[in-house]
């Protein structure tokens, strides 16, 4: 087995357009969830979320490219870009031929389907864009990614809501690992922040009216967020060959599925994901200094997960930290395990651990080290990142600092 | 404008040119349109002039419409308006 090194990182969010600008905001504590700005916002009864500001497509993309980019993939390729940059890595030859592009989305196009069904529906017009379709599609991303960046070798698309990201980022690591590719570009995007996606989640009555707040005893739901994190995932000697900058190496990773309830989490389903990342890793419980919780806010999510925890990791659950970053960016939904995996790296390299912000009282069923409101030092050897995707399908991945 | 004049307009945006620089026996290969951009061009045609154009890209050429050239889509096109009327 090779070993998985992750050598870029890019992201676009409502803490920042760039991987820098998002871990100084983390850093920082900084709320990016506001007041949601879109056609027919004030029909909705859930007005806020972490939406991405100052994004300007025009410029960025020209008219050919802006007629088949829905935002999710605007979002994409812009952290696709930063992330590839970074890693200096250079697709071409046998190296393009073998590496490929695996991204999670939970929802794809959602603003191109809510336009369109407006027009057809509400306008009453009769036809709609040629492109819709190819514009829509959840793997679009997946695919302009492939061919910006010449990425001619397995590529696809993942689709497990809220699990998504780290589904996808757990088939990249699996195909470097077993050397089927030498690097893969992986990550996720989600853009639901238009009046139909935001009217969809409502249905649920999971969202907050105010703020997320995870863990806190006063926490009332869940905040969207949208945006896009993409990695270079790359092999280990590869990687030391052409002397690049290593960010953290991946060490292992688990799915689990509960095959219980299709919104309600599950303590064994979560506890089994986290334990079998552990165990795929060859790693102790007590090596974990930091996970990065799932940790949406809603009532049923956090104290399961710290139920989860406390099952996994027996006394060392007191002395490891766990924040949820979503108090700060919204839950990205299919994105959020790729955006959340830049706090794990933070904490591996930079030795900071983002905070859970907003939290105001504790929560006796989530009586963990959260990291409440403010990050904090500490050095961090083993990071998990965790998804528990609605549908009861789970991804822990384990990263390790090199 | 007449419909020649729109029907060029249209197609030198898509083309990225001059509208001087489409003339009528320019043929969309000239212009550097390709399969997409032809089903744009008619998407936007079809818009303007509020009119149907009945064009399959499963078999360009056994459409009820020529694209052999520019002076063939404007011709078309008149007819699909006129008969609009």
């Amino acid at each position: 087995m090779k070993r998985v090194v992750i050598t870029g990182a890019g992201t676009i969010n409502s803490l920042g357009h760039s991987v820098p600008d998002t871990l100084e905001a983390m850093r920082e504590g900084r709320c990016g969830i506001s007041d949601l700005e879109f056609r027919d916002v004030d029909r909705l009864s859930i007005k806020i979320g972490g939406q991405v500001r100052g994004f300007e497509a025009e410029g960025r993309f020209n008219r050919q490219q802006m007629s088949l980019y829905d935002r999710f993939t605007q979002f994409t390729l812009t952290a696709a870009k930063e992330a590839i940059d970074q890693s200096g890595i250079v697709f071409s030859g046998e190296t393009a031929a073998r590496s490929g592009v695996v991204l999670g989305t939970a929802g794809g196009g959602v603003s191109t389907w809510d336009d369109n069904y407006r027009s057809v529906y509400e306008d009453g017009k009769n036809r709609v864009h040629p492109f819709v379709v190819p514009k829509l599609m959840n793997n679009a991303a997946a695919s302009h990614v492939s061919m910006e960046h010449n990425l001619k070798g397995p590529s696809f698309t993942v689709s497990t809501a809220c699990a998504s990201s780290n589904h996808a980022m757990a088939q990249a690591f699996q195909m470097v690992r077993s050397g089927a590719a030498p690097a893969m570009v992986t990550g996720g995007s989600e853009s639901m922040l238009c009046f139909g996606g935001v009217k969809a989640w409502e249905g649920l009555r999971v969202m907050s009216k105010d703020a997320c707040r995870p863990f806190s005893a006063n926490r009332n739901g869940m905040v969207q967020g949208e945006g896009a994190g993409v990695f270079v995932f790359e092999e280990y000697e590869h990687a030391h060959a052409r002397g690049a900058d290593i960010l953290c190496e991946v060490v292992g990773f688990a799915m689990s599925s509960d095959a219980a309830d299709i919104v309600m989490p599950s303590k064994q389903g979560a506890s089994r994901a986290m334990a079998g990342a552990l165990r795929d890793a060859q790693l102790n419980a007590s090596d974990v200094g930091y996970i990065n919780a799932h940790g949406t806010g809603t009532a049923a999510n956090d104290k399961t997960e710290c139920a989860a925890v406390a099952d996994v990791f027996g006394p060392h659950a007191d002395e490891l930290m766990i924040s949820s970053t979503k108090s700060m960016h919204g839950h990205l939904i299919g994105g959020t395990g790729a955006v959340e995996l830049l706090a794990c790296i933070m904490a591996l390299r930079d030795g900071v651990v983002a905070p859970t912000i907003g939290y105001e009282e504790p929560d006796p069923e989530c009586a963990l080290d959260v990291v409440p409101n403010e990050a904090r030092e500490a050095k961090v050897d083993v990071a998990l990142s965790n998804a528990f995707a609605f549908g009861g399908l789970n991804a822990v991945l384990a990263l390790k600092r090199v | 404008m007449s419909i020649n004049d729109r029907v060029i307009a249209i197609i030198a945006e898509q083309a990225v040119l001059e509208p001087s620089d489409v003339t009528p026996d320019s043929t969309l290969e000239d212009l550097g349109i390709d399969s997409l951009g032809l089903v744009e061009s008619i998407f936007a045609i079809e818009e303007e002039f509020d009119i149907s154009v009945p064009f399959n890209a499963n078999e360009p050429t056994a459409s009820d419409f020529d694209i052999t050239n520019v002076s063939a889509i404007i011709a078309g096109i008149e007819k699909l308006v006129a008969e609009k009327v």
